[in-house]
């Protein structure tokens, strides 16, 4: 076996690798993981209101 | 999902500092570019000082705007994105502002260190070794300050936009220490360990991954975070943002061989260099296309919101510079664009484009929310810098599209006998018209940034304006 050999092999796992990510994004039992993921930017406004509560009254101090 | 934790807050204070940071690196960077593209006008703008050479003036000009300008917008919306998205609250404040303090000391020392010649001739690598030793250790606290808060984290899930910003941490760390690992001579001067064409590599290895994961991954982040925000609808597709990484981060490592076509560097590593350059295609435009796509439905908006339009906008340009990178990575495109002015018009349709638009768009989402009221000072001006940074940006770019092409043509056109048809002399002759233009359009950006300093300026000291919490319920 020669370098080429461990090159081919290489490019062949790196596709295999890159499929396999693609089919595990795509697959149905990722769907709701994903959509909660992708709502995560939307469900911390508590946490906001309180941060901006509390240096407003620190200010007032 | 937070309600389990009633007096959980985010650090906003350094986010505060880092966005003040912004608009004043950005400001001072630019400033900085528009003297130096005066130089190429008027040479007499050298002012005839060492300090003031071109030469010098040109490393401080890449790292302000790179380092000062885009590495602060890159700390502040990551410390918010990551806090906001995680629900925890910043791992240590205290080395939360070590970083800050930390990083801006770096700049100092670079608007001291590069006027008075210290250089390690890398570049985007010019600092000498002991502030890269300084820059080791701010960049090992933000990993850890970035990283404890996600290992902190009550969301189960970690954001789209951490992955990005991640991976800007982790790569930018090990990039910096690869290629400037360098033997100190003196206090001020070092040598890289490397030789040769390795050394040449390696600067690109770092160069190019400069523009992967410093002007690009960073600000893929800030895009996931703040496109949707500002749309008010989740991302397009999740599903592709994880391909969108994976495939991005496993192709840009390998492209840094772009740089050095037609060098002593092995023909298959800049055959390498171009194919990997050429597959980068399809995940930037996968990035990009996910982006505009959250704004299906809403296109409307774009009409009344000049924030959304600076970030989709930035997304066109982005959209823009991957598809001539890949295009001038190819090595008889190459043969032509090298060394000229196309280059740098690639880098500016990049960096004013794509890097300052977005950065610009997220600093106007972020202000009134950090600064707790309910919005921006004047809309109207934010359409004004709008304005003022497309126009100034196609001024840049297609000016030194025309020059680029130019020298490249006539530096390679020959007589029948085999001599050159021009010198170089008269190549340069013919490129001062586009480099007018280039000072205008830069200047006009420059003006932009200065609406935005008196835009945000008036947003923090209105007085009377109504706070966030009383006016709207629903906002944030
Ligand atoms: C007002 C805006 C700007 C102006 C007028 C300007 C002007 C210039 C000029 C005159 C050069 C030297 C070109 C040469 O050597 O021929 C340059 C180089 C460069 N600028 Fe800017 N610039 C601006 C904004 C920016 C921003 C915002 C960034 C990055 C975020 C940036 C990144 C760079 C880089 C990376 C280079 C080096 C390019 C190379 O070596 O190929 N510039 N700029
Ligand atoms: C698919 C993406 C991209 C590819 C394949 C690519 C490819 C290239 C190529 C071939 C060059 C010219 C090298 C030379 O002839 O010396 C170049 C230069 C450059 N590009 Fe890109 N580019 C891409 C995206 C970007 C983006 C998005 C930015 C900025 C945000 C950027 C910033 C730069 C800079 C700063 C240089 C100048 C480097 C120097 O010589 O100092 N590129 N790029």
């Amino acid at each position: 076996m020669d370098l080429n050999d461990v090159r081919g092999i290489h490019t062949l796992l790196v596709m295999v690798a890159f499929l396999g990510i693609v089919w595990w994004a795509y697959s149905a039992k990722r769907r709701k993981p994903n959509d909660e993921a992708a709502n995560l930017p939307f469900e911390d406004d508590d946490i906001d209101q309180r941060t901006r509560r509390k240096e407003n009254t620190e200010n007032d101090q | 999902m937070s309600t389990a934790n009633f007096d959980l807050t985010y650090n906003y204070k350094v986010v505060r500092q880092f966005t003040i940071m912004t608009v004043v690196w950005g400001i001072l960077g630019m400033a900085m570019g528009v003297l130096i593209a005066s130089q190429l006008y008027w040479p007499s703008m050298n002012l005839d000082l060492p300090w003031t050479h071109f030469g010098r003036l040109r490393p401080l000009h890449t790292n302000l705007v790179i380092f000062g300008f885009g590495g602060s917008a890159l700390f502040a919306t990551s410390y918010y994105v990551v806090q906001r998205t995680c629900q925890a609250r910043l791992l240590s404040d205290g080395l939360a502002a070590f970083t800050f303090w930390g990083w801006n000391l770096v700049l100092v020392l670079a608007c001291i260190t590069l006027p008075m010649g210290f250089t390690s001739t890398k570049e985007y690598a010019e600092l000498e070794w002991p502030i890269d030793i300084l820059i080791t250790v701010v960049w090992v606290a933000y990993a850890m300050v970035f990283f404890g808060t996600i290992m902190k984290r009550k969301a189960k899930h970690i954001y789209v936009a951490n992955w990005f910003y991640g991976a800007f941490i982790i790569t930018v760390a090990v990039l910096h220490i690869g290629n400037n690992l360098e033997l100190p001579v003196s206090a001020f001067k070092s040598y890289s360990i490397y030789a040769g064409v390795t050394d040449a590599m390696m600067q690109w290895w770092w160069g190019h991954n400069a523009v992967g994961f410093f002007l690009t991954a960073g600000f893929l982040g800030m895009m996931y975070y703040f496109v949707p925000k500002q749309a008010d609808r989740p991302v397009y597709s999740y599903r592709l943002s994880i391909v969108h990484f994976w495939a991005l981060l496993a192709t840009y490592v390998w492209a840094g061989g772009h740089h050095l076509h037609y060098s002593a560097l092995p023909d298959w590593a800049q055959t390498a260099g171009m194919v990997m350059s050429l597959i980068l295609l399809a995940p930037s435009w996968g990035g990009m296309i996910n982006g505009m796509m959250t704004l299906s439905g809403a296109w409307h908006k774009l009409r009344t919101d000049p924030i959304l339009r600076f970030l989709v906008v930035s997304l066109s340009f982005y959209g823009m510079s991957t598809f001539e990178g890949p295009m001038m990575a190819i090595k008889t495109v190459n043969a032509l664009s090298h060394n000229t002015d196309w280059t740098i018009g690639h880098v500016h349709s990049g960096a004013l484009g794509w890097v300052a638009m977005i950065s610009i768009g997220a600093t106007y989402h972020l202000v009134p929310k950090l600064w707790g009221v309910s919005k921006m000072y004047s809309v109207n001006l934010i359409n004004i810098h709008f304005w003022l940074a497309t126009i100034g940006t196609v001024l840049y770019i297609v000016a030194m599209w025309v020059n680029g092409i130019m020298q490249g043509l006539m530096w390679r056109a020959v007589n029948a006998d085999g001599t050159l048809t021009y010198s170089f002399v008269e190549a340069l002759e013919a490129s001062k018209p586009g480099y007018l233009v280039r000072f205008i359009g830069g200047a006009i950006f420059l003006s932009g940034m200065l609406v935005m300093a008196y835009n945000a300026w008036m947003t923090v000291r209105q007085k009377d304006a109504v706070a966030l919490d009383n006016s709207a319920p629903q906002a944030a």
